[in-house]
């Protein structure tokens, strides 16, 4: 009986390790790539290099002033994530723990403008930005990756806050505490994985973006990863060997984090998609 | 103390909290997208001053080849995600809510090009593609048909396949999605289906989707929504070429507001594309009034 269950399995594992091969398959390719030299990679193109070369990764590094955008990166990510945990948390507070009167209508703002596509308002956004002086600057970007990141992290803020009993906020409104203390000493500790779902998700979604920073971004300089890696990819795009090693820093950030919080990312990006 | 408790919740200090995040985004988003509206009635060119001429614009947009094909090309990008990625993710999610172990390694594997930048995955793509150096060489040199051209290079199939890439990294994240609903069907309900003589297409046709129906409608009508507004893939991968062929409204929109500093032209062309997925949203509430199931 259990090797004919077995058997009746196989086509079945069949089926889903051919979607596993192609899923990540071509990143595999891509990691051995970026360690060929560049005759190893005119010949085989897909499989293990001959030789590891590791000096791809600093000669595209030196062509590219990668580490400078891996810096410009990291900030916009970090400065995102601050304000978005912070004015994106008090709010999800007040709409959950507190609701005033309103706290339907703003969820309903949030939900309806939050759908509305970045091509409605980019060009007037583009000029408003640069009357205020906020093309090529990170505060500018940064002020639009709080605004673009805050329905949804409102929203899944919302919902683990909704969670914690208001039981436990009343003891310790009777023991004395104050609003502030109540929020980093009962709240906080009671819903922080939410605020770390949240944090990562921000993080990674800056890391990856693209468009707003193609758009807004366009002294080299202030390059993030991504606008980075497409000049890059566009001037040495003949060299794979080199365009690989980028394309390999440009995930790995991305990649480790996913690989340690998988059960955040796939929760935390489902649920989100479902209820914002 | 009740005294306190009551204090605790007077809701005078609540709007102090939401006020700033508020603040920002009706800023950033609510007051351009406003704006917007009247850009796309003007002829502003990004400088200077404008004149207001009406819906000039629009009428501009609709006899423009240019743009039709892009909204043409838009169409076919909603066909293909509304039954590729929906094909393989359903098929996937359920096969994979049968596996009792290792199930959720699979689930980590589909997922992972979701999460990574979309310019790396066009370019990765844009590689493989290549048919001199790339792996479709490699499978052309042992008899695949179709690979010896260069699939991005030739109008007829350079649309399909940015379709393809783009759909490379969506649709684990659509099975992730689906599975999540698929296990939220009661096994009661497979159970009594088997005792009835169901067998496994059956269990699937009539308790598989309507149990995931409003998940499964939703995602389509995002997925059909997203057909509407997709830039990165087709920036990353073509920039529109070859001869057009897959241009979209996005990108008409990127070069008649960045290269061609036709502002009020191009804000026009982001309505039109917002009113496109507004129809979407429109044709399913239709839909649904007129008592279909969904």
């Amino acid at each position: 009986m259990n090797t004919r269950k077995f058997f009746l399995a196989l086509p079945r594992h069949f089926f889903l390790t051919i979607l596993v091969i192609l899923a990540i398959g071509p990143l595999f390719v891509l990691v051995f790539n970026s360690l060929k030299s560049r005759t190893n990679l005119g010949e085989d193109p897909v499989g293990f290099p001959d030789r590891l070369i590791f000096g791809n990764y600093s000669s595209a590094v030196e062509q590219s002033d990668f580490l400078n955008s891996m810096t410009n990166s990291l900030i916009l990510a970090g400065l995102t994530v601050g304000p978005v945990l912070i004015l994106g948390g008090l709010a999800a507070y007040s709409l959950s723990r507190i609701q005033p009167r309103g706290t339907g209508a703003v969820m309903a703002y949030m939900l309806g403008v939050s759908t509305l596509p970045l091509w409605l308002y980019i060009v007037p956004l583009f000029y408003y930005w640069k009357t205020l002086g906020l093309i090529n600057s990170f505060l500018g970007l940064v002020i639009l990756y709080t605004a673009f990141n805050s329905p949804f992290a409102i929203f899944l803020l919302r919902s683990f806050l909704l969670k914690v009993p208001r039981e436990v906020e009343e003891a310790a409104v009777i023991d004395g505490a104050s609003r502030i203390q109540i929020i980093t000493r009962v709240i906080l500790p009671l819903t922080w994985t939410g605020f770390l779902t949240v944090g990562l998700l921000v993080a990674v979604a800056v890391w990856g973006e693209f468009q707003v920073a193609l758009i807004f971004i366009s002294d080299p300089e202030k390059f993030p990863v991504t606008t980075a890696f497409f000049a890059f990819q566009q001037q040495f795009g003949n060299d794979w060997t080199l365009t690989s090693a980028i394309a390999v820093l440009t995930i790995l950030p991305v990649l480790a984090l996913f690989l340690s919080f998988q059960r955040k990312f796939t929760e935390g990006l489902t649920q989100g998609s479902i209820k914002a | 103390m009740q005294k306190r408790k009551k204090k605790f919740y007077a809701k005078r200090g609540a709007w102090l909290f939401i006020l700033p995040i508020l603040t920002l985004h009706v800023a950033t988003i609510l007051v351009p997208a406003t704006v917007g509206l009247y850009f796309s009635l003007t002829d502003w060119s990004g400088f200077g001053s404008a004149s207001f001429i009406g819906l000039e614009n629009y009428r501009a947009l609709l006899t423009d080849a240019e743009f039709l094909q892009s909204l043409r090309n838009n169409l076919k990008w909603l066909a293909f995600f509304a039954i590729v990625p929906f094909s393989i993710a359903l098929t996937t999610a359920f096969l994979l809510s049968q596996v009792k172990r290792g199930g959720y390694a699979y689930r980590i594997a589909y997922f992972v090009p979701y999460v990574l930048p979309s310019v790396v995955i066009g370019s990765l793509w844009k590689f493989i593609l290549n048919p001199d150096s790339g792996i479709t060489a490699i499978l052309s040199n042992f008899g695949v048909p179709g690979l010896d051209k260069a699939l991005l290079g030739q109008p007829s199939t350079a649309l399909l396949t940015i379709a393809f890439v783009d759909n490379w990294h969506y649709w684990g994240f659509l099975a992730t999605i689906l599975l999540v609903a698929l296990q939220s069907v009661s096994p009661d309900l497979y159970e009594a289906a088997r005792i009835d003589g169901a067998n496994l297409r059956q269990q699937f046709k009539y308790v598989t989707i309507p149990g995931i129906r409003p998940t499964l409608v939703f995602m389509l009508m995002m997925t059909c929504i997203w057909s509407f507004l997709v830039f990165e893939y087709v920036w990353v991968m073509s920039q529109g070429g070859p001869a057009g062929s897959t241009e979209v409204m996005a990108t008409y929109l990127y070069k008649a507001a960045f290269r061609e500093f036709s502002a009020g032209l191009a804000a026009a062309a982001g309505l039109t594309m917002t009113l496109s997925a507004a129809m979407v949203i429109g044709a399913f509430l239709v839909l649904r009034k007129r008592g279909w199931e969904i």
